[in-house]
Protein backbone atom coordinates (compact mmCIF):
# COMPACT_ATOMS: atom_id res chain seq x y z
CA UNK A 1 0.00 0.00 0.00
CA UNK A 2 1.17 3.43 -1.20
CA UNK A 3 -0.06 6.44 1.14
CA UNK A 4 -2.67 8.07 -0.32
CA UNK A 5 -1.44 11.69 -0.23
CA UNK A 6 1.74 10.34 -1.33
CA UNK A 7 -0.32 9.11 -4.29
CA UNK A 8 -1.61 12.64 -4.65
CA UNK A 9 1.11 14.36 -4.75
CA UNK A 10 3.48 12.73 -6.88
CA UNK A 11 0.51 12.40 -9.74
CA UNK A 12 -0.18 15.96 -9.75
CA UNK A 13 3.53 16.56 -9.99
CA UNK A 14 3.69 13.92 -12.90
CA UNK A 15 0.64 15.41 -14.91
CA UNK A 16 2.04 19.16 -14.43
CA UNK A 17 4.92 17.82 -16.14
CA UNK A 18 3.27 15.44 -18.35
CA UNK A 19 -0.09 16.58 -19.05
CA UNK A 20 1.12 18.70 -22.27
CA UNK A 21 3.39 15.89 -23.80
CA UNK A 22 0.84 13.06 -23.32
CA UNK A 23 -1.98 15.55 -24.82
CA UNK A 24 -0.18 16.50 -27.84
CA UNK A 25 0.81 12.89 -28.39
CA UNK A 26 -2.84 12.21 -28.16
CA UNK A 27 -3.92 14.46 -30.79
CA UNK A 28 -1.42 13.59 -33.12
CA UNK A 29 -2.70 10.28 -33.24
CA UNK A 30 -6.27 11.09 -32.80
CA UNK A 31 -6.78 14.31 -34.59
CA UNK A 32 -8.94 15.41 -31.67
CA UNK A 33 -8.35 17.52 -29.13
CA UNK A 34 -11.44 16.79 -26.59
CA UNK A 35 -10.99 13.50 -26.57
CA UNK A 36 -7.27 13.46 -25.85
CA UNK A 37 -7.94 15.34 -23.25
CA UNK A 38 -10.47 13.00 -21.79
CA UNK A 39 -8.43 9.91 -22.23
CA UNK A 40 -5.56 11.81 -20.20
CA UNK A 41 -8.25 12.69 -17.48
CA UNK A 42 -9.03 8.96 -17.54
CA UNK A 43 -5.89 7.70 -17.22
CA UNK A 44 -5.31 10.09 -14.29
CA UNK A 45 -8.33 8.72 -12.56
CA UNK A 46 -7.19 5.51 -13.41
CA UNK A 47 -3.88 5.91 -12.01
CA UNK A 48 -5.50 7.29 -8.61
CA UNK A 49 -7.44 3.95 -8.51
CA UNK A 50 -4.28 1.63 -9.31
CA UNK A 51 -1.37 3.34 -7.64
CA UNK A 52 -2.26 3.42 -3.96
CA UNK A 53 -2.49 -0.52 -4.10
CA UNK A 54 -0.08 -1.63 -6.62
CA UNK A 55 2.41 1.20 -5.98
CA UNK A 56 3.34 3.99 -7.72
CA UNK A 57 5.30 2.64 -11.29
CA UNK A 58 8.71 3.51 -11.84
CA UNK A 59 7.83 5.80 -14.91
CA UNK A 60 4.76 7.46 -14.28
CA UNK A 61 4.55 8.99 -17.39
CA UNK A 62 4.92 6.06 -19.50
CA UNK A 63 2.18 4.40 -17.10
CA UNK A 64 -0.47 7.33 -18.01
CA UNK A 65 0.25 7.01 -21.65
CA UNK A 66 0.17 3.35 -21.89
CA UNK A 67 -3.20 3.88 -20.19
CA UNK A 68 -4.50 6.73 -21.94
CA UNK A 69 -3.66 5.05 -25.57
CA UNK A 70 -5.51 1.71 -24.39
CA UNK A 71 -8.37 3.80 -23.40
CA UNK A 72 -8.17 5.43 -26.88
CA UNK A 73 -8.13 2.08 -28.40
CA UNK A 74 -11.26 1.53 -26.92
CA UNK A 75 -13.08 4.44 -27.22
CA UNK A 76 -12.22 3.91 -31.27
CA UNK A 77 -13.75 0.57 -31.12
CA UNK A 78 -16.77 1.82 -29.28
CA UNK A 79 -17.16 4.43 -31.74
CA UNK A 80 -16.78 2.37 -35.19
CA UNK A 81 -19.90 2.24 -36.26
CA UNK A 82 -19.86 1.91 -39.93
CA UNK A 83 -17.74 -0.42 -41.84
CA UNK A 84 -16.01 1.74 -44.20
CA UNK A 85 -14.73 3.20 -41.24
CA UNK A 86 -13.59 0.39 -39.33
CA UNK A 87 -10.79 -0.28 -41.60
CA UNK A 88 -9.46 3.38 -41.04
CA UNK A 89 -10.05 2.79 -37.01
CA UNK A 90 -8.25 -0.56 -36.89
CA UNK A 91 -5.46 1.45 -39.20
CA UNK A 92 -5.01 4.09 -36.38
CA UNK A 93 -5.40 1.72 -33.51
CA UNK A 94 -2.74 -0.26 -34.70
CA UNK A 95 -0.49 2.60 -35.50
CA UNK A 96 -1.06 3.64 -31.56
CA UNK A 97 0.04 0.82 -30.40
CA UNK A 98 3.09 0.52 -32.48
CA UNK A 99 4.35 3.74 -32.36
CA UNK A 100 3.53 6.09 -28.96
CA UNK A 101 6.93 7.48 -27.84
CA UNK A 102 6.70 8.66 -24.15
CA UNK A 103 10.23 10.21 -24.28
CA UNK A 104 12.63 11.56 -26.88
CA UNK A 105 12.28 14.01 -29.58
CA UNK A 106 8.69 12.57 -31.13
CA UNK A 107 7.15 13.44 -28.01
CA UNK A 108 8.67 17.51 -28.00
CA UNK A 109 7.97 17.51 -31.21
CA UNK A 110 4.65 16.87 -30.72
CA UNK A 111 4.21 19.63 -27.91
CA UNK A 112 5.59 21.94 -30.42
CA UNK A 113 3.29 21.62 -32.80
CA UNK A 114 0.13 22.05 -30.01
CA UNK A 115 1.90 24.92 -28.95
CA UNK A 116 1.69 26.58 -32.67
CA UNK A 117 -1.44 25.25 -32.76
CA UNK A 118 -2.86 27.00 -29.48
CA UNK A 119 -1.01 30.38 -30.62
CA UNK A 120 -2.55 30.12 -33.94
CA UNK A 121 -2.70 33.86 -35.06
CA UNK A 122 -6.92 33.08 -36.16
CA UNK A 123 -7.20 32.36 -32.77
CA UNK A 124 -7.73 35.59 -30.65
CA UNK A 125 -5.41 36.30 -27.77
CA UNK A 126 -7.62 35.42 -24.53
CA UNK A 127 -8.27 32.07 -26.69
CA UNK A 128 -4.84 31.42 -27.21
CA UNK A 129 -3.61 32.57 -23.70
CA UNK A 130 -6.68 29.67 -21.81
CA UNK A 131 -5.62 27.16 -24.59
CA UNK A 132 -1.77 27.32 -23.63
CA UNK A 133 -2.04 27.33 -19.87
CA UNK A 134 -4.43 24.37 -20.21
CA UNK A 135 -3.00 21.99 -23.06
CA UNK A 136 0.53 22.62 -22.89
CA UNK A 137 0.93 24.27 -19.69
CA UNK A 138 -1.36 21.54 -17.72
CA UNK A 139 -3.34 23.96 -15.46
CA UNK A 140 -7.27 22.70 -14.64
CA UNK A 141 -9.85 25.28 -16.31
CA UNK A 142 -10.37 26.48 -12.50
CA UNK A 143 -6.86 27.52 -12.44
CA UNK A 144 -6.94 29.11 -15.35
CA UNK A 145 -9.99 30.75 -14.47
CA UNK A 146 -8.25 32.27 -11.43
CA UNK A 147 -5.35 33.35 -12.98
CA UNK A 148 -6.93 35.43 -15.15
CA UNK A 149 -10.07 36.46 -12.33
CA UNK A 150 -12.56 35.88 -14.50
CA UNK A 151 -15.43 33.31 -14.00
CA UNK A 152 -14.67 29.34 -14.77
CA UNK A 153 -17.49 29.31 -16.89
CA UNK A 154 -16.05 32.32 -19.05
CA UNK A 155 -12.73 30.36 -19.48
CA UNK A 156 -14.22 27.02 -20.13
CA UNK A 157 -16.53 28.62 -23.13
CA UNK A 158 -13.55 30.36 -24.48
CA UNK A 159 -11.50 26.80 -24.74
CA UNK A 160 -14.58 24.99 -26.48
CA UNK A 161 -14.87 28.15 -29.09
CA UNK A 162 -11.26 27.98 -29.72
CA UNK A 163 -11.25 23.92 -30.02
CA UNK A 164 -14.18 24.19 -31.83
CA UNK A 165 -12.35 26.99 -34.63
CA UNK A 166 -9.60 25.11 -34.52
CA UNK A 167 -11.31 22.16 -35.91
CA UNK A 168 -13.93 23.75 -37.81
CA UNK A 169 -11.31 26.06 -39.93
CA UNK A 170 -9.17 23.18 -39.71
CA UNK A 171 -6.31 25.59 -38.11
CA UNK A 172 -3.69 22.70 -39.01
CA UNK A 173 -1.07 20.81 -36.03
CA UNK A 174 1.85 21.47 -37.42
CA UNK A 175 5.17 23.71 -36.21
CA UNK A 176 5.05 26.51 -39.01
CA UNK A 177 7.80 26.60 -42.42
CA UNK A 178 10.73 28.13 -42.35
CA UNK A 179 9.19 31.36 -44.17
CA UNK A 180 6.37 31.73 -41.50
CA UNK A 181 8.40 30.63 -38.25
CA UNK A 182 9.67 33.82 -37.28
CA UNK A 183 6.35 35.80 -37.13
CA UNK A 184 4.60 32.22 -35.87
CA UNK A 185 7.55 32.36 -33.15
CA UNK A 186 6.69 35.94 -32.10
CA UNK A 187 3.47 35.05 -31.65
CA UNK A 188 4.34 32.08 -29.28
CA UNK A 189 6.41 34.43 -27.28
CA UNK A 190 4.01 36.75 -26.82
CA UNK A 191 1.34 34.61 -25.58
CA UNK A 192 3.98 33.25 -23.09
CA UNK A 193 5.15 37.09 -21.79
CA UNK A 194 1.41 37.88 -21.57
CA UNK A 195 1.00 35.10 -19.54
CA UNK A 196 4.11 35.96 -17.20
CA UNK A 197 3.05 39.33 -17.02
CA UNK A 198 -0.39 38.22 -15.47
CA UNK A 199 1.60 36.71 -13.00
CA UNK A 200 4.18 38.86 -12.65
CA UNK A 201 2.48 42.27 -12.25
CA UNK A 202 -0.84 41.42 -11.42
CA UNK A 203 -1.10 42.11 -7.61
CA UNK A 204 -4.45 40.86 -6.86
CA UNK A 205 -5.32 37.17 -5.82
CA UNK A 206 -3.56 34.93 -4.39
CA UNK A 207 0.44 35.89 -4.33
CA UNK A 208 1.56 32.09 -4.42
CA UNK A 209 -0.82 31.21 -7.07
CA UNK A 210 0.58 34.52 -9.43
CA UNK A 211 3.86 33.32 -8.63
CA UNK A 212 3.25 29.82 -9.95
CA UNK A 213 1.47 31.42 -13.04
CA UNK A 214 4.79 33.56 -13.65
CA UNK A 215 6.70 30.40 -13.29
CA UNK A 216 4.84 28.73 -15.66
CA UNK A 217 5.19 30.66 -17.93
CA UNK A 218 9.00 30.35 -17.60
CA UNK A 219 8.88 26.62 -17.88
CA UNK A 220 7.09 26.60 -20.99
CA UNK A 221 9.67 29.23 -22.38
CA UNK A 222 12.05 26.89 -21.18
CA UNK A 223 10.36 23.97 -22.68
CA UNK A 224 10.77 26.05 -26.29
CA UNK A 225 14.24 26.64 -25.82
CA UNK A 226 14.63 22.93 -25.39
CA UNK A 227 12.84 22.24 -28.63
CA UNK A 228 14.19 25.34 -30.83
CA UNK A 229 17.77 25.76 -29.50
CA UNK A 230 18.88 27.90 -31.72
CA UNK A 231 15.82 30.93 -31.89
CA UNK A 232 18.10 34.21 -29.94
CA UNK A 233 14.75 35.35 -29.08
CA UNK A 234 13.60 32.44 -27.22
CA UNK A 235 16.35 32.57 -25.07
CA UNK A 236 15.97 36.71 -24.67
CA UNK A 237 12.28 35.95 -23.41
CA UNK A 238 13.47 33.09 -20.74
CA UNK A 239 16.56 35.26 -19.95
CA UNK A 240 14.14 38.64 -19.43
CA UNK A 241 11.64 36.43 -17.23
CA UNK A 242 14.27 34.96 -15.27
CA UNK A 243 15.71 38.32 -14.45
CA UNK A 244 12.35 39.39 -13.44
CA UNK A 245 11.80 36.38 -11.32
CA UNK A 246 15.35 36.89 -9.09
CA UNK A 247 13.63 40.16 -8.37
CA UNK A 248 10.34 38.81 -7.05
CA UNK A 249 10.86 38.63 -3.21
CA UNK A 250 11.72 42.55 -3.20
CA UNK A 251 8.58 43.64 -5.21
CA UNK A 252 6.37 43.13 -2.48
CA UNK A 253 6.83 44.93 1.06
CA UNK A 254 6.02 43.15 4.47
CA UNK A 255 1.76 44.25 4.13
CA UNK A 256 1.88 42.70 0.58
CA UNK A 257 2.18 46.60 -1.06
CA UNK A 258 4.07 46.96 -4.37
CA UNK A 259 7.64 48.01 -3.65
CA UNK A 260 8.83 50.11 -6.45
CA UNK A 261 12.40 49.16 -8.05
CA UNK A 262 13.87 52.65 -6.75
CA UNK A 263 12.77 51.62 -2.65
CA UNK A 264 13.14 47.74 -3.64
CA UNK A 265 15.66 46.03 -0.95
CA UNK A 266 18.59 45.12 -3.58
CA UNK A 267 19.64 42.36 -0.81
CA UNK A 268 16.83 40.40 -1.58
CA UNK A 269 17.41 39.87 -5.17
CA UNK A 270 18.72 36.71 -6.04
CA UNK A 271 21.92 37.33 -6.83
CA UNK A 272 23.42 33.75 -8.30
CA UNK A 273 19.93 33.78 -10.65
CA UNK A 274 20.56 37.31 -11.99
CA UNK A 275 24.28 35.82 -12.86
CA UNK A 276 22.63 32.97 -14.15
CA UNK A 277 19.93 34.78 -16.31
CA UNK A 278 23.10 37.23 -17.93
CA UNK A 279 24.98 34.69 -19.27
CA UNK A 280 22.33 33.43 -20.52
CA UNK A 281 21.58 36.67 -22.17
CA UNK A 282 24.93 36.58 -23.42
CA UNK A 283 24.63 33.45 -25.30
CA UNK A 284 21.37 35.20 -27.13
CA UNK A 285 23.87 38.29 -28.01
CA UNK A 286 26.68 35.84 -29.88
CA UNK A 287 24.27 34.93 -31.99
CA UNK A 288 23.83 38.39 -33.55
CA UNK A 289 20.38 38.05 -34.08
CA UNK A 290 18.65 41.31 -31.85
CA UNK A 291 15.42 41.53 -30.72
CA UNK A 292 12.71 43.20 -28.39
CA UNK A 293 12.76 40.50 -26.09
CA UNK A 294 16.48 40.64 -26.23
CA UNK A 295 16.89 43.89 -25.77
CA UNK A 296 14.03 44.53 -22.71
CA UNK A 297 16.33 41.53 -20.89
CA UNK A 298 19.30 43.53 -21.53
CA UNK A 299 18.32 46.52 -20.02
CA UNK A 300 16.85 45.02 -16.62
CA UNK A 301 20.36 43.25 -16.87
CA UNK A 302 21.96 46.36 -16.13
CA UNK A 303 19.12 47.56 -13.43
CA UNK A 304 20.05 44.26 -11.97
CA UNK A 305 23.38 44.30 -11.83
CA UNK A 306 23.36 47.94 -10.24
CA UNK A 307 24.17 48.04 -6.75
CA UNK A 308 21.68 50.86 -6.31
CA UNK A 309 19.06 53.14 -8.22
CA UNK A 310 21.05 56.21 -8.42
CA UNK A 311 24.36 54.52 -9.37
CA UNK A 312 22.42 52.55 -12.58
CA UNK A 313 24.21 53.14 -15.88
CA UNK A 314 21.25 55.36 -17.18
CA UNK A 315 23.32 56.03 -20.35
CA UNK A 316 23.44 52.39 -21.11
CA UNK A 317 19.55 52.15 -20.54
CA UNK A 318 18.63 54.93 -22.98
CA UNK A 319 20.68 53.63 -25.71
CA UNK A 320 18.92 49.89 -25.39
CA UNK A 321 15.74 51.67 -25.16
CA UNK A 322 16.80 53.95 -28.59
CA UNK A 323 17.60 50.50 -29.97
CA UNK A 324 14.70 48.44 -28.72
CA UNK A 325 12.45 52.10 -30.65
CA UNK A 326 13.89 51.12 -33.49
CA UNK A 327 12.34 47.57 -33.52
CA UNK A 328 9.29 48.45 -31.75
CA UNK A 329 8.36 51.93 -32.50
CA UNK A 330 5.42 52.25 -30.14
CA UNK A 331 4.22 55.05 -27.31
CA UNK A 332 5.07 52.95 -24.60
CA UNK A 333 8.52 52.31 -25.22
CA UNK A 334 8.96 55.95 -25.80
CA UNK A 335 7.18 56.94 -22.19
CA UNK A 336 9.66 54.10 -20.72
CA UNK A 337 12.58 55.68 -22.66
CA UNK A 338 11.67 59.05 -21.39
CA UNK A 339 11.64 57.37 -17.76
CA UNK A 340 15.39 56.96 -18.63
CA UNK A 341 15.84 59.92 -20.09
CA UNK A 342 14.61 62.02 -16.45
CA UNK A 343 17.57 60.20 -14.72
CA UNK A 344 20.05 60.65 -17.23
CA UNK A 345 19.32 63.96 -18.34
CA UNK A 346 16.88 65.33 -16.12
CA UNK A 347 12.90 65.80 -15.84
CA UNK A 348 12.33 68.55 -17.45
CA UNK A 349 13.95 66.72 -20.61
CA UNK A 350 12.39 63.93 -20.21
CA UNK A 351 8.95 66.12 -19.90
CA UNK A 352 9.65 67.23 -23.19
CA UNK A 353 9.75 63.56 -24.55
CA UNK A 354 6.58 62.77 -22.81
CA UNK A 355 3.82 65.57 -23.65
CA UNK A 356 3.96 64.83 -27.15
CA UNK A 357 2.67 61.35 -25.98
CA UNK A 358 -0.46 62.25 -24.61
CA UNK A 359 -2.72 61.59 -27.92
CA UNK A 360 -1.85 57.90 -27.77
CA UNK A 361 -1.34 57.11 -24.46
CA UNK A 362 -4.46 58.76 -22.93
CA UNK A 363 -6.05 55.91 -21.51
CA UNK A 364 -2.90 54.65 -20.22
CA UNK A 365 -2.17 54.82 -15.84
CA UNK A 366 1.02 54.12 -16.11
CA UNK A 367 1.36 57.62 -18.42
CA UNK A 368 0.07 59.83 -16.38
CA UNK A 369 1.56 58.48 -13.53
CA UNK A 370 4.97 59.20 -15.18
CA UNK A 371 3.89 62.60 -16.10
CA UNK A 372 2.63 63.44 -12.56
CA UNK A 373 6.17 62.20 -10.91
CA UNK A 374 7.92 64.45 -13.80
CA UNK A 375 5.56 67.23 -13.21
CA UNK A 376 6.43 67.35 -9.36
CA UNK A 377 10.18 67.13 -9.79
CA UNK A 378 9.82 70.35 -12.17
CA UNK A 379 7.75 71.92 -9.04
CA UNK A 380 4.48 71.47 -10.92
CA UNK A 381 2.84 70.23 -8.18
CA UNK A 382 -0.54 71.19 -9.06
CA UNK A 383 -0.60 69.48 -12.51
CA UNK A 384 1.04 66.63 -10.99
CA UNK A 385 -1.61 66.13 -8.26
CA UNK A 386 -4.42 66.28 -11.40
CA UNK A 387 -1.97 64.06 -13.51
CA UNK A 388 -1.93 61.48 -10.23
CA UNK A 389 -5.76 61.24 -9.99
CA UNK A 390 -6.32 61.12 -13.99
CA UNK A 391 -4.11 57.62 -13.00
CA UNK A 392 -6.14 56.22 -10.17
CA UNK A 393 -9.04 56.74 -12.28
CA UNK A 394 -7.80 54.83 -15.05
CA UNK A 395 -6.52 51.69 -12.84
CA UNK A 396 -8.24 48.49 -11.16
CA UNK A 397 -5.59 47.28 -9.85
CA UNK A 398 -5.68 48.09 -5.70
CA UNK A 399 -1.63 47.87 -4.95
CA UNK A 400 -1.17 50.51 -7.62
CA UNK A 401 -4.58 52.43 -6.43
CA UNK A 402 -2.97 52.38 -2.76
CA UNK A 403 0.12 54.09 -4.30
CA UNK A 404 -1.74 56.55 -6.07
CA UNK A 405 -3.77 57.35 -3.76
CA UNK A 406 -0.87 57.81 -1.18
CA UNK A 407 0.68 60.17 -3.45
CA UNK A 408 -2.05 62.44 -3.71
CA UNK A 409 -2.31 62.48 -0.31
CA UNK A 410 0.98 63.08 0.61
CA UNK A 411 0.75 65.96 -2.53
CA UNK A 412 4.11 66.56 -2.95
CA UNK A 413 6.61 64.30 -1.53
CA UNK A 414 5.23 61.17 -3.18
CA UNK A 415 8.13 58.32 -4.80
CA UNK A 416 9.15 57.87 -8.50
CA UNK A 417 6.33 55.62 -10.48
CA UNK A 418 9.22 53.58 -12.18
CA UNK A 419 9.34 50.05 -12.98
CA UNK A 420 8.61 47.42 -10.88
CA UNK B 1 -14.34 30.53 -49.08
CA UNK B 2 -12.36 33.59 -49.21
CA UNK B 3 -14.10 37.17 -49.77
CA UNK B 4 -12.40 39.51 -51.09
CA UNK B 5 -13.32 42.92 -50.29
CA UNK B 6 -11.95 46.69 -50.89
CA UNK B 7 -12.28 50.27 -50.79
CA UNK B 8 -13.66 51.63 -54.04
CA UNK B 9 -13.01 54.96 -54.00
CA UNK B 10 -9.37 53.43 -53.51
CA UNK B 11 -9.75 51.65 -56.92
CA UNK B 12 -11.47 55.04 -58.41
CA UNK B 13 -8.26 56.86 -57.20
CA UNK B 14 -6.08 54.60 -59.44
CA UNK B 15 -5.35 55.72 -63.01
CA UNK B 16 -6.42 54.25 -66.16
CA UNK B 17 -2.64 52.39 -66.74
CA UNK B 18 -2.57 51.98 -62.97
CA UNK B 19 -5.58 49.85 -62.90
CA UNK B 20 -5.29 48.10 -66.04
CA UNK B 21 -1.72 47.12 -64.09
CA UNK B 22 -3.94 45.92 -61.10
CA UNK B 23 -6.20 44.11 -63.22
CA UNK B 24 -3.12 42.18 -64.85
CA UNK B 25 -1.08 41.18 -61.79
CA UNK B 26 -4.87 39.86 -60.21
CA UNK B 27 -5.65 37.69 -63.72
CA UNK B 28 -2.10 36.64 -63.61
CA UNK B 29 -2.46 35.00 -60.06
CA UNK B 30 -5.99 33.93 -60.32
CA UNK B 31 -4.72 32.03 -63.49
CA UNK B 32 -1.95 30.23 -61.18
CA UNK B 33 -4.12 29.28 -58.40
CA UNK B 34 -6.83 28.02 -60.36
CA UNK B 35 -3.96 26.50 -62.72
CA UNK B 36 -2.78 24.59 -59.75
CA UNK B 37 -6.00 23.69 -58.72
CA UNK B 38 -6.26 25.24 -55.42
CA UNK B 39 -8.92 28.16 -56.38
CA UNK B 40 -12.02 25.74 -58.09
CA UNK B 41 -13.98 28.83 -59.11
CA UNK B 42 -15.03 32.58 -58.50
CA UNK B 43 -15.93 35.95 -59.39
CA UNK B 44 -15.52 39.44 -59.59
CA UNK B 45 -18.43 40.98 -58.61
CA UNK B 46 -19.70 44.49 -60.42
CA UNK B 47 -19.55 47.47 -58.43
CA UNK B 48 -21.44 48.46 -55.36
CA UNK B 49 -23.53 50.77 -57.15
CA UNK B 50 -25.44 47.90 -58.52
CA UNK B 51 -25.64 46.26 -55.11
CA UNK B 52 -29.26 45.79 -53.87
CA UNK B 53 -30.06 44.42 -50.68
CA UNK B 54 -33.78 42.23 -50.58
CA UNK B 55 -34.40 42.16 -46.46
CA UNK B 56 -36.77 39.23 -45.10
CA UNK B 57 -38.58 39.80 -42.24
CA UNK B 58 -40.06 37.03 -39.88
CA UNK B 59 -43.46 37.51 -41.45
CA UNK B 60 -42.91 36.63 -44.86
CA UNK B 61 -42.45 40.71 -45.92
CA UNK B 62 -39.61 41.45 -48.47
CA UNK B 63 -38.25 44.85 -48.32
CA UNK B 64 -36.05 46.03 -50.87
CA UNK B 65 -33.37 48.53 -50.76
CA UNK B 66 -30.73 50.74 -52.83
CA UNK B 67 -27.36 49.53 -51.45
CA UNK B 68 -25.14 46.58 -50.17
CA UNK B 69 -26.59 45.39 -46.54
CA UNK B 70 -23.74 46.54 -44.88
CA UNK B 71 -22.77 50.11 -45.32
CA UNK B 72 -18.82 50.85 -44.84
CA UNK B 73 -15.66 51.81 -46.26
CA UNK B 74 -14.94 48.20 -47.41
CA UNK B 75 -17.20 46.50 -50.20
CA UNK B 76 -17.48 42.91 -51.09
CA UNK B 77 -16.31 42.99 -54.66
CA UNK B 78 -15.59 39.11 -55.16
CA UNK B 79 -14.97 35.97 -54.08
CA UNK B 80 -13.49 32.35 -54.74
CA UNK B 81 -14.22 28.76 -53.52
CA UNK B 82 -10.90 27.61 -52.53
CA UNK B 83 -9.55 23.93 -52.30
CA UNK B 84 -6.84 23.51 -49.45
CA UNK B 85 -5.87 21.34 -46.90
CA UNK B 86 -5.96 23.28 -43.92
CA UNK B 87 -5.91 27.06 -43.23
CA UNK B 88 -2.61 27.85 -43.08
CA UNK B 89 -2.45 27.44 -47.09
CA UNK B 90 -5.58 28.97 -46.85
CA UNK B 91 -4.25 32.19 -45.15
CA UNK B 92 -0.93 31.92 -47.60
CA UNK B 93 -3.40 32.01 -50.40
CA UNK B 94 -4.91 34.95 -49.37
CA UNK B 95 -1.64 36.80 -47.93
CA UNK B 96 0.18 36.71 -51.70
CA UNK B 97 -3.59 38.71 -53.02
CA UNK B 98 -1.76 41.16 -55.05
CA UNK B 99 -4.19 44.09 -54.61
CA UNK B 100 -4.38 46.38 -51.20
CA UNK B 101 -7.79 44.63 -50.37
CA UNK B 102 -9.52 42.83 -46.95
CA UNK B 103 -9.73 39.37 -47.20
CA UNK B 104 -12.01 36.77 -45.04
CA UNK B 105 -11.36 33.30 -44.87
CA UNK B 106 -14.38 30.88 -43.79
CA UNK B 107 -14.95 27.24 -44.21
CA UNK B 108 -17.62 25.82 -46.56
CA UNK B 109 -20.83 23.80 -44.37
CA UNK B 110 -20.36 20.69 -46.22
CA UNK B 111 -23.40 18.35 -46.15
CA UNK B 112 -23.05 14.50 -47.53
Amino acid sequence: MTDRSIVDERLAEVLRDERGRLTAALVRILGDWDAAEELVQDAAVAALGHWPTDGIPENPGAWLMTTARRKGVDRLRRRARYRERMEQLTREATRMSAHVPTEGAMGADDRLRLLFTCCHPALNREAQIALTLRTIGGLETPAVARAFLVPEATIAQRLVRAKRKIRDAAIPYRVPEAAELPGRLQEVLRVLYLIFNEGYLASTGDASERRDLARDAEWLTSLVLRLMPDEAEVIGLLALMRLHLARFDARFGPDGSLVLMPDQDRSRWDRSAITDATQLLARAERMNRPGSFQLQAAIVAVHASSPSWATTNWSAIVELYDALQRLEPTPVVALNRALAVAERDGPAVALAAVEPLSDRLDGYHLFHAARAELLRRVGRPADARAADERALDLTANPAERRLLAARIAQAGSGRSEGPT
Amino acid sequence: MMLIAGSEEAWDRLGPEESQQMMERIGGWWGEHHAAGRIIEGHQLQSVATATTVRRDGDGQATVTDGPFMEGKEVVGGYGILDVADLDEAIAIASSWPAPDVLEIRPIVERD
